[in-house]
């Protein structure tokens, strides 16, 4: 049997590809390589998402367990073949991927950041390109985005939002008390919050009910469907009969023959072999198993795995005299663009840059007392700390998921010694900050400090993922980014040589292989890539079926 | 009867997290079951289904069922993953793909024997001595007394919920959740 396509990874990109295909009558094969805590065979929720901490945070629910499949991790090769071995940047491995674990804040790029290299020009070192399509081409996806998966937002409240086609199909949730807070110190600063456009229902949405406030969403797996991870679209591909969604399957190799992908060779759960057979292979595994798969399947292309992206993320939080009790509410439900705004003049030049940007800053602080623990010391004080809950409850800022400029030198390749469970090496993270970042990153932690005082602070305090030149792998000031916003590693653009696929996702000079995550952004913007990857994976799969030119 | 401690490696396991996060006017780690909670997890696999995740949707404090109670079946490779992170790798070709793994079992043999065998009457001045002496293990420790204080009481610790009490946290409110209100205002 051979089916109409094969789809790698169950997260937000190949569930919108599903969606797609099924419904223009294809016949799919959904393979993941994690469990299925989602969905029943009949649709139904599962019953393994819940307010639990210690599953969620501690024990690798979620996937992947470090020690089945670590990663490795060097600053740059003068490290060695690896400085750490372990948890690396572990987006979920489960059906629904990482949709399961994200917050749900869905934000848009903005029309300029498909347009970088020609809006802003080149910065040294780093590998600043245009899209090879714009956001007029996109709009129309964002907007079937919004709709397929349920965003909540307020279309009227960013001043800096690029253009729509039409309103948020939800308006937005209940505003947390700490953002209120914060927002209306920014405005003071003349900043401009807004509610965060947020995949988690404000309405009962898609025969979904509306979200209740529990306070375990960032993190965690939603326990009454309420979140737009792919529940949506995994459940209209599956009600078609023609998509079969296959967990616990760990693909193994794309094959490829005279330049055309022919199926996928996939591990079952018993550890026996199969050879799936399909007319289109759609790789959507993330930005770092994507290209592991392609390296691991012999596949080449100069750019494969690089141009590896994050976010730079800074985190201001203060610390205030009052309970905040940011546990409650939907984990962050105000943002802020201003710091996506470039500098130029004298501030960048200044640190010999022509330009800077930061990112989407997020109003946030911690929510659950197991993370709080373990930031108190142990002993006598213990309890009393845990009582005022100065690192919880009157904890609260900031984080500014800045811009992370591509450079080839970041990159996913093959570990040379380290190997998965299965016997096949692991990928390998090579990263190091561009000087942009740490220079977007300390301008605008000083705005954020400055807010935070006029919120009431008593102090604040300022750090980063990743820690530059930091070597403490393990601790708080460490050199591997924990943002799990992956891109870049598969990059698109009309150019086969500089360019890994093309804009329609397809690999260059593999007609029938197609990548449907975020690893073709070309650039990462200062947004989370969730929203972005979805409406991109929707305009690829049009583009599969013919229903787009 | 504890399932993974002799009876003195779990006398000095609870005097060492009595240390960690002492009774005041509240319970500790004595009162919360910490060192239950420890002993669970090291022998997390003397029970089917392994005592590792919990299940859902809800625990039934706040209605719903009481799904927490029903621990979940792990897959083949989950439990050799769980296996190798609380029993080390043994020696075993099948987990030592990558070399050796010392197991959670091994550390809190080695680092309770390093603690002494009188540790839990010593002195507790001399308790937190021996305590800072050994930073890797007591960082182990305080990692897993912090779990066993503030996870759900399902795992064998927060007994009668007293690590969420006296901080005044509700813990798991599904299905019931929180209201706009609560939410929004103070």
């Amino acid at each position: 049997v051979t089916v109409d396509a094969v789809i790698v990874g169950s997260g937000p990109g190949g569930s919108a590809v599903a969606d797609v295909l099924t419904a223009a009558g294809w016949s799919v094969i959904i393979l993941e390589k994690g469990r299925n805590h989602l969905l029943t065979e009949d649709g139904s929720l599962g019953s393994g998402f819940s307010n639990d901490e210690l599953k969620f945070t501690r024990r690798h629910f979620l996937g992947p367990d470090p020690l089945l499949e670590p990663r490795s991790f060097r600053r740059s090769p003068a490290d060695g073949d690896r400085l750490f071995v372990g948890e690396v940047n572990s987006v979920p491995t489960t059906v629904g991927g990482g949709g399961v674990h994200a917050d749900g804040k869905t934000p848009r790029f903005r029309e300029i950041d498909f347009a970088l290299a020609s809006e802003l020009g080149g910065i040294d070192d780093a590998t600043v390109a245009d899209w090879p399509i714009g956001y007029d081409d996109l709009e129309p996806f964002y907007a079937e985005a919004e709709r397929s998966i349920g965003v909540s937002g307020d279309a009227s409240a960013n001043p800096f939002a690029a253009w729509r086609s039409g309103p948020y199909p939800m308006p937005p949730g209940a505003p947390m008390y700490a953002g209120l807070i914060t927002s209306a110190a920014a405005e003071q600063h003349g900043l401009h919050p807004y509610p965060a456009p947020t995949a988690a229902n404000s309405v009962p949405y898609d025969g979904r009910p509306a979200c209740n406030n529990c306070g375990f969403c960032s993190y965690y797996g939603c326990p009454i469907g309420a979140k737009g991870d792919p529940i949506g679209p995994l459940r209209r591909a599956l009600a078609t009969g023609r998509a079969e969604l296959r967990p616990e399957t760990f693909v193994t190799r794309v094959v490829v023959r005279n330049g055309r992908a022919e199926g996928v060779e996939i591990r079952l759960p018993d550890g026996t072999d199969e050879f799936v057979s399909a007319r289109h292979v759609v790789l959507a595994a993330g930005a770092i198993e994507t290209p592991r798969l392609a390296l691991l399947s012999g596949l080449e292309h100069p750019m494969l795995g690089r141009n590896l992206m994050f976010h730079f993320q800074t985190f201001v939080l203060g610390h205030f005299a009052q309970r905040l009790h940011p546990h409650k509410g939907r984990s962050v439900t105000h943002v802020h663009d201003d710091a996506v705004l470039p500098v130029t003049g004298p501030d960048a030049t200044g640190a010999g840059l022509p330009w800077f940007r930061g990112g989407l800053v997020e109003h946030a602080g911690p929510a659950h007392p197991i993370g709080e623990a373990l930031i108190v010391p142990w002993g006598a004080d213990h309890k009393d700390t845990m009582r005022r809950s100065d690192f919880r409850e009157r904890l609260w800022g900031f984080i500014m998921q800045g811009e992370d400029l591509p450079q080839a030198t970041n990159r996913v390749d093959l570990d040379p010694r380290i190997r998965d469970v299965h016997g096949l090496p692991v990928a390998r993270i090579t990263y190091a900050p561009h000087r942009h970042e740490l220079v977007a990153s300390a301008h605008h932690a000083a705005v954020m400090q400055r807010v935070l005082a006029t919120a009431g602070a008593d102090w604040s305090a300022v750090w980063t993922s990743p820690t530059p030149n930091g070597s403490d792998t393990t601790g708080s000031s460490s050199p591997i980014p924990i943002s799990r916003h992956l891109m870049g590693t598969l990059r698109m653009g009309d150019d086969p040589t500089t360019s890994v696929c093309d804009r329609w996702g397809r690999w260059h000079g593999i007609e029938n292989l197609v990548i449907a995550d975020s690893s073709p952004f070309p650039t990462g913007a200062g947004y989370g890539p969730t929203l972005t990857l979805v409406a991109l994976a929707l305009r690829t799969a049009r583009g599969l079926t013919g229903l787009v030119q | 009867v504890p399932e993974f401690f002799t009876p003195a490696e779990y006398e000095t396991c609870r005097a060492a997290c009595a240390r960690l996060i002492p009774t005041d006017d509240d319970p500790g780690a004595d009162g919360a079951g910490v060192v239950e909670y420890i002993d669970g997890l090291l022998g997390a696999f003397s029970v089917q289904p392994p005592r590792i995740w919990a299940g859902g949707p809800t625990s039934g404090r706040f209605g719903g069922p009481k799904g927490f109670a029903e621990f979940m079946t792990l897959t083949p490779l989950e439990e050799l993953g769980w296996r190798m992170r609380i029993e080390g790798s043994l020696g075993l070709a099948e987990r030592e793909w990558n070399g050796p793994v010392v197991g959670w079992q091994q550390r809190y043999r080695e680092g309770l024997s390093e603690l002494g065998a009188d540790f839990s009457t010593a002195a507790l001045d001399e308790q937190d001595r021996r305590l800072h002496a050994v930073p890797d293990f007591t960082a182990l420790l305080y990692e897993h007394a912090c779990e066993g204080m503030y996870a759900a009481p399902e795992y064998g610790g927060n007994r009668e919920l007293v690590g969420w009490q006296y901080i005044g946290f509700a813990g798991d409110v599904q299905p019931r959740g929180y209201s706009d209100a609560e939410v929004s205002e103070l």
